[in-house]
């Protein structure tokens, strides 16, 4: 056989494209559900994590519920789905499903926008958790804040699609994630936002009352990212979060 | 009688060493600067890229009585592509917590120059079992530098091995930061990566001359 020939060419490579790109629709198809069914656990297992229900012990790593259990601990943890317009709140099923990230092209085009809100409730206490989308270094940053009613925060989840590992990568991090706990995202009557910092001389995080964190070595621009991220939000939700506001 | 004949065991052994692909070849250089600040990325990539040569190797070798060679590096890439396209998905279905470990590789995997390299230097000539051998070999060979260089740099820039402190705490400072010891934050930034490479090629040449290029 020739293999020379430009026609045959052309043939080897439509056949090759035909089989490649059906395996790949087929396999895709096949582990869609899956695939989905992993995503909606996931998210609902960030959600429980930024309210505090998760199952981490001693003080390095980051546990989630199992997945198996995420489902039964989801509907008992988060009382209220609501989507925020503006300064109201409406009831809507699964409304945790809600993708932030369109809804903010939704605003940006000018459009409405339903951004969701779940309330959880923990040992008698409200928790307000509201999801946050923003940008690292090198792509997408995510997470969810969750608020008591004087906007102190009570836990976060961040998560990225692709930061540096050992740097930017670490905002997942325990060490990370814990400082923000009992930070008010109040300066005054301003939502100030919670910001990630260099040098602010408190390394420990004793000062609550400053709206910073410190920052990670070696990642600025992720760091940069999560008080832009923090800030974009609670921009949007600010109407809302008036309404509960005690303080 | 051997596993392996002579001939076959030098082509796992020879990347390992004196014909290594990151040290001698000086290939894949790009993703062990990327991933190498943590231990754990750098296993995690040298045993994906272990399974993506190695599976490549053998789809390259059966195909390349018939591969045209005018659009052979295409055919090469859609290889490796689907490969770790199937990789990633499956991961995504079955074993979700690991594929988020993964999913920062995926193309990293795709661009690895060793791997386009064994495609078109070794597996578009030789037979199904060579080739899958000397992806193996040249993964490994890859993967141990890989994992020399996240060692040094997570040991020396962060303090800590697969993420658990072994020199103690430099917040609270006990360990070894109690002497006054403190991390190198050079380490954890690409340039270290490329230092620590050097470092291992001085090692190498130096213990076999034979290696050192005539001027």
């Amino acid at each position: 056989m020739n293999t020379e020939k430009n026609s045959y060419t052309v043939i080897f490579a439509v056949i090759m494209v035909v089989i490649v790109g059906s395996i790949l629709a087929f396999l895709a198809t096949g582990l869609k559900p899956r695939i989905d069914e992993n995503e909606r656990f996931e998210k609902q297992q960030n959600i429980l994590y930024a309210m505090g229900v998760n199952q981490n012990e001693g003080d390095g790593s980051v546990t989630f519920i199992p997945t198996n259990e995420v489902e039964a601990e989801f509907s008992k943890y988060i009382k209220k789905q609501m989507v925020v317009q503006g300064n109201t709140a409406t009831e809507k099923a699964d409304a945790y499903l809600i993708d932030l990230k369109n809804q903010i092209a939704q605003i940006k085009a000018g459009n409405n926008a339903e951004l969701p809100l779940l309330v959880g409730e923990k040992d008698g206490k409200e928790f307000y958790i509201i999801p946050m989308y923003g940008k690292g270094l090198w792509d997408a940053i995510w997470g969810f804040i969750s608020l008591d009613e004087n906007m102190v925060v009570q836990g976060v989840y961040f998560d990225h699609k692709g930061e540096t590992p050992g740097l930017g990568a670490n905002i997942k991090q325990r060490f990370f994630m814990d400082d923000f706990q009992g930070e008010s995202i109040l300066d005054g009557n301003r939502y100030a936002g919670i910001g990630v910092v260099k040098g602010n001389n408190d390394p420990l995080n004793e000062d609550k009352e400053d709206n910073e964190v410190d920052a990670l070595a070696g990642a600025t621009i992720t760091g940069n990212g999560v008080t832009a991220m923090i800030k974009e939000s609670l921009k949007l939700y600010k109407p809302y979060l008036e309404t509960i506001r005690k303080k | 009688m051997a596993l392996l004949s002579k001939k076959d065991a030098n082509l796992i052994l020879d990347p390992l060493a004196d014909n290594n692909p990151i040290t001698i070849q000086v290939l894949g250089i790009c993703s062990a600067l990327a991933i190498t600040a943590e231990l754990k990325a750098s296993v995690v990539m040298a045993l994906s890229v272990l399974f993506v040569l190695g599976a490549g190797n053998v789809v390259i070798s059966l195909l390349r009585n018939v591969i045209p060679s005018k659009i052979r590096i295409i055919v090469q890439l859609v290889v490796v592509a689907t490969l770790v396209i199937i990789v990633d998905q499956v991961l995504k279905a079955f074993a979700y917590e690991l594929s988020k470990t993964l999913s920062v590789f995926v193309g990293l995997i795709i661009t690895n120059c060793i791997i386009m390299g064994r495609f078109e230097a070794f597996a578009l000539g030789n037979g199904p079992w060579k080739s899958f051998l000397d992806g193996i070999g040249n993964a490994l060979g890859y993967g141990v530098i890989l994992v020399i260089i996240g060692f040094f740099r997570e040991l020396l820039g962060s303090g800590t091995l697969f993420g658990f402190p072994v020199l103690g705490d430099p917040v609270t400072k006990t360990g070894l930061y109690a002497l006054g010891y403190e991390n190198n934050g050079f380490m954890i930034i690409p340039p270290a990566a490329l230092i620590v490479v050097g470092i291992v090629i001085w090692v190498q040449r130096s213990r076999n001359r034979t290696l050192i290029e005539e001027a």
